[in-house]
């Protein structure tokens, strides 16, 4: 199939692209970029004036929950609701039942997105077996069947010293270690941001330091190591705090968020609502803005959507027990275009951080739009008005905590490998 | 007939009232106290109505507050107590619910071990729901009987100073105090171990010392609360001992209170760790009014909720 998207202002942010002009797919493949590229004949041609047209999202931090938990999404559905919010790529978390700990999980992972995913998938394996922070996995093994980076997110390595073996062996395979930073004997019990909301509602809190401790902890490691080390959905002022001055300092360091932490507050909570109950939890108005600068200034390289579907089983019950989690795969995009509108980001540093950054950081295809590179792309109509409901969504769970909301920008064309893998 | 203008449909928390209601709800408990020192107690006002009472906790104490505070009334009541242990993903909560409109009641007093689950009750129930205690979250009638008795010793609430003593990060009677007192204009102190005081409850309208002399200084009104070393599997404090020693209410201590304070408890009590014996029982405890005042509180809720007419209780 051959295609011209013709009209569009184009966006690479690996060579700060930013110009009006036409790109022709072939073969899958990237094969030009010019202001004006003539339509010949057996040509596809997609108008996209007054859209924006990015190297395809990626995100890294997604749970897909197959195998396991069938019920709550699949690959297939998963996928489905990435497309949709103009992901080409997703990596997907290592916390399924059973969890990606060994080599026949990744590939039963890989197998399944090749037959039924609307996108690439690429698995994200547990460092420990069982992600019970015991025993390393099968690094060797696992980067064979295909496992991008390493993580146990959910289950954080207590052990630091085990966490020192991973990131050291880490290096052996060019695995990064993804963090998900949480200090248990500080986070124990806890429902929701440490504070005087938690208090009014009787919730038992989960304070900042939880996740500071443990940024602290991995990036002391990162440094004795030399390995990389990503940390996962940063949610606190100080957390940015602690990754600024490693960076500075020249520790391998990177960090994600997610569009939650930079839309929401522990306000979202009131009323006891359980869609907006999530690990780490909805932080404070300081730290929403704190993040917001720290994705401005590069101290937050990635935005991730940590997408946690979860049935209204988990969700229609006491807050207690409540599962933590919410979707982010087709809410992403609008909650970020809302910081591109405010001026907060440029379009150049939006596709930096949800599509450049996280493919140089997992070393994936795509983040950029070169002739020879694969046609993942996304078109945006930054103007389109949509609403949030549970109907309009398509993952298979429904636990949005921005249900109702109105959103402008939307991706209206998805591109995998250069077939259309959605279009609105 | 006057009706009386109750504005809410459930009583959730003190949070949720306003300080004309909280008036409204002391008034008609006045009221209803009356009708307790006749020598039948009983009126026909809430003849036909059902309440059914649905403990996912123990507490025989709260639990038969209500009851009699139902029966007073002449409701008909329900009472089913299941364990929350037992609960798988929370289906018992809403499945009970479900199974109990099939009764229609008119109102629900929910005691459950969660906080918000009575929040949960309301979206799945068309009765009234009244917060019985959940989590650590709000004892509201608990909070309303404490002012009915302060009122009843002290005639006013506004400008008084109210010390709060224990463990007020698990104390929902702390909570519900708190909110309420402070929205009646009363200067609440609270202190206890540090482990024991919760970050933000000064925006619940409380002054916070480590001092415990300094929050019973010149106190018009102490409240003990019951103290557990344990909470979560983790010691709070190193001993009980230790917490008898320097936090208990003992004469001493009581002394530095003002001459007519008095002392209040939630119960059950510790004797001898959080309070003394001798201050339990002696002249300025009024712990068993409390208990009086809880039936009060309680059947003016009943009667609020279910909009019942003034002239019925006269
Ligand atoms: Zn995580």
């Amino acid at each position: 199939m051959r295609l011209l998207l013709k009209g569009g202002r184009i966006i690479d942010p690996s060579v700060a692209l930013d110009m009006e002009g036409d790109l022709l797919i072939e073969e899958g493949q990237i094969r030009a970029i010019d202001r004006e590229i003539p339509a010949d004949e057996g040509l596809e041609v997609i108008d996209c004036r007054q859209k924006v047209i990015l190297p395809g999202l990626i995100d890294i931090h997604v749970h897909l929950r197959e195998p396991g938990e069938e019920y709550k999404e699949t690959i297939e559905t998963g996928t489905l609701a990435a497309v949709a919010g103009g992901f080409t790529a997703v990596c997907t978390m290592p916390n399924t039942k059973p969890p990606n700990d060994c080599a026949a999980v990744t590939k039963f992972i890989r197998d399944r997105a090749r037959e039924q995913g609307h996108c690439r998938v690429y698995p994200v394996a547990a460092i420990t077996v069982g992600q019970r922070g015991k025993r390393l996995t099968e690094f060797a093994d696992l980067k064979e069947a295909g496992a991008v980076a390493l993580s146990d997110d959910g289950h954080p390595v207590a052990d630091a010293f085990l966490m020192r073996l991973a990131l050291e062996y880490s290096r052996n395979f060019n695995l990064p270690i993804i963090s998900h930073a949480e200090e248990l004997a500080l986070s124990a019990g806890g429902q929701m941001n440490e504070g005087a909301l938690s208090t009014l509602l009787g919730l038992k809190g989960i304070p900042k330091a939880a996740e500071e401790v443990a940024i602290f902890r991995d990036i002391s490691l990162a440094a004795l190591t030399g390995a990389p080390i990503h940390i996962a959905h940063v949610s606190t002022k100080g957390a940015c705090e602690i990754i600024r001055r490693a960076k500075e300092a020249g520790v391998p360091v990177t960090a994600e968020t997610a569009p939650h932490y930079f839309s929401l507050t522990e306000e979202a909570v009131a009323g006891y609502n359980t869609l907006a109950k999530v690990n780490p939890p909805l932080r404070t108005e300081e730290d929403r803005e704190a993040i917001i600068e720290a994705l401005a200034e590069g101290v937050i390289d990635v935005i991730a959507t940590d997408h946690a579907p979860h049935s209204v089983l988990e969700k229609e019950v006491e807050f207690a027990q409540a599962a933590c989690g919410l979707i982010g795969l087709e809410t992403a995009l609008p909650l970020t275009l809302r910081l591109v509108r405010r001026g907060i980001i440029n379009w150049l540093r939006m596709a930096e951080l949800l599509s450049l950054n996280p493919a140089r950081i997992l070393s994936l295809p795509g983040g950029q739009l070169r002739p020879g590179s694969p046609a993942d792309i996304t078109v945006i109509d930054p103007e389109l008005s949509w609403r949030v409901t549970p109907e309009g969504l398509k993952s298979r769970s429904k636990n949005s905590p921005f249900l109702g909301w109105e959103m402008k920008g939307a991706a209206i064309l998805t591109l995998v490998r250069g077939r259309v893998a959605f279009k609105r | 007939m006057e009706k009386a203008s109750f504005p809410h449909r459930h009583i959730l928390g003190m949070a949720e009232l306003g300080r004309a209601e909280i008036e409204l709800i002391l008034e008609t408990a006045a009221s209803m106290k009356e009708i307790l020192s006749r020598p039948i107690k009983k009126v026909p006002t809430l003849r036909g109505k059902t309440i059914v009472h649905l403990f996912f906790e123990p507490s025989t104490r709260t639990r038969i507050s209500f009851e009699m505070a139902a029966k007073r009334l002449s409701a008909d009541t329900v009472s089913v107590t299941a364990s929350a242990s037992s609960v798988v993903k929370g289906e018992t909560l809403i499945d009970t619910a479900k199974n109990l409109e099939a009764m229609a009641p008119d109102i629900i007093v929910l005691r459950h071990p969660f906080s918000g689950a009575a929040h949960l009750l309301t979206r799945h129930v068309r009765a009234s729901v009244i917060n019985a205690g959940d989590g650590t979250h709000e004892h509201p009638t608990q909070a309303l009987l404490d002012l009915l008795t302060i009122r009843e010793e002290k005639g006013n609430i506004k400008g008084l100073k109210v010390a709060i003593v224990g463990d007020i990060t698990h104390s929902r009677v702390a909570h519900s105090n708190i909110l309420a007192l402070s929205k009646l204009g009363a200067e609440v102190w609270v202190s206890g171990p540090a482990t024991m005081i919760p970050p933000g409850i000064e925006r619940l309208g409380a002054r916070v010392t480590y001092k415990i002399e300094e929050a019973l200084a010149g106190a018009d009104v102490i409240m003990a609360l019951r103290i557990q070393k344990e909470r979560q599997g983790r010691d709070l404090i190193p001993s009980l001992r230790e917490y008898a020693r320097v936090f208990g209410l003992t004469p001493e201590r009581v002394s530095l209170a003002a001459k007519d304070c008095i002392i209040m408890h939630p119960g059950p009590m510790n004797r001898g760790v959080e309070i003394s014996p001798e201050v339990a029982d002696g002249p300025y405890s009024v712990i068993l009014d409390q208990v009086t005042n809880g039936v009060a509180v309680r059947m003016a809720i009943l009667y609020l909720l279910l909009g019942g007419s003034r002239e019925a209780v006269a």
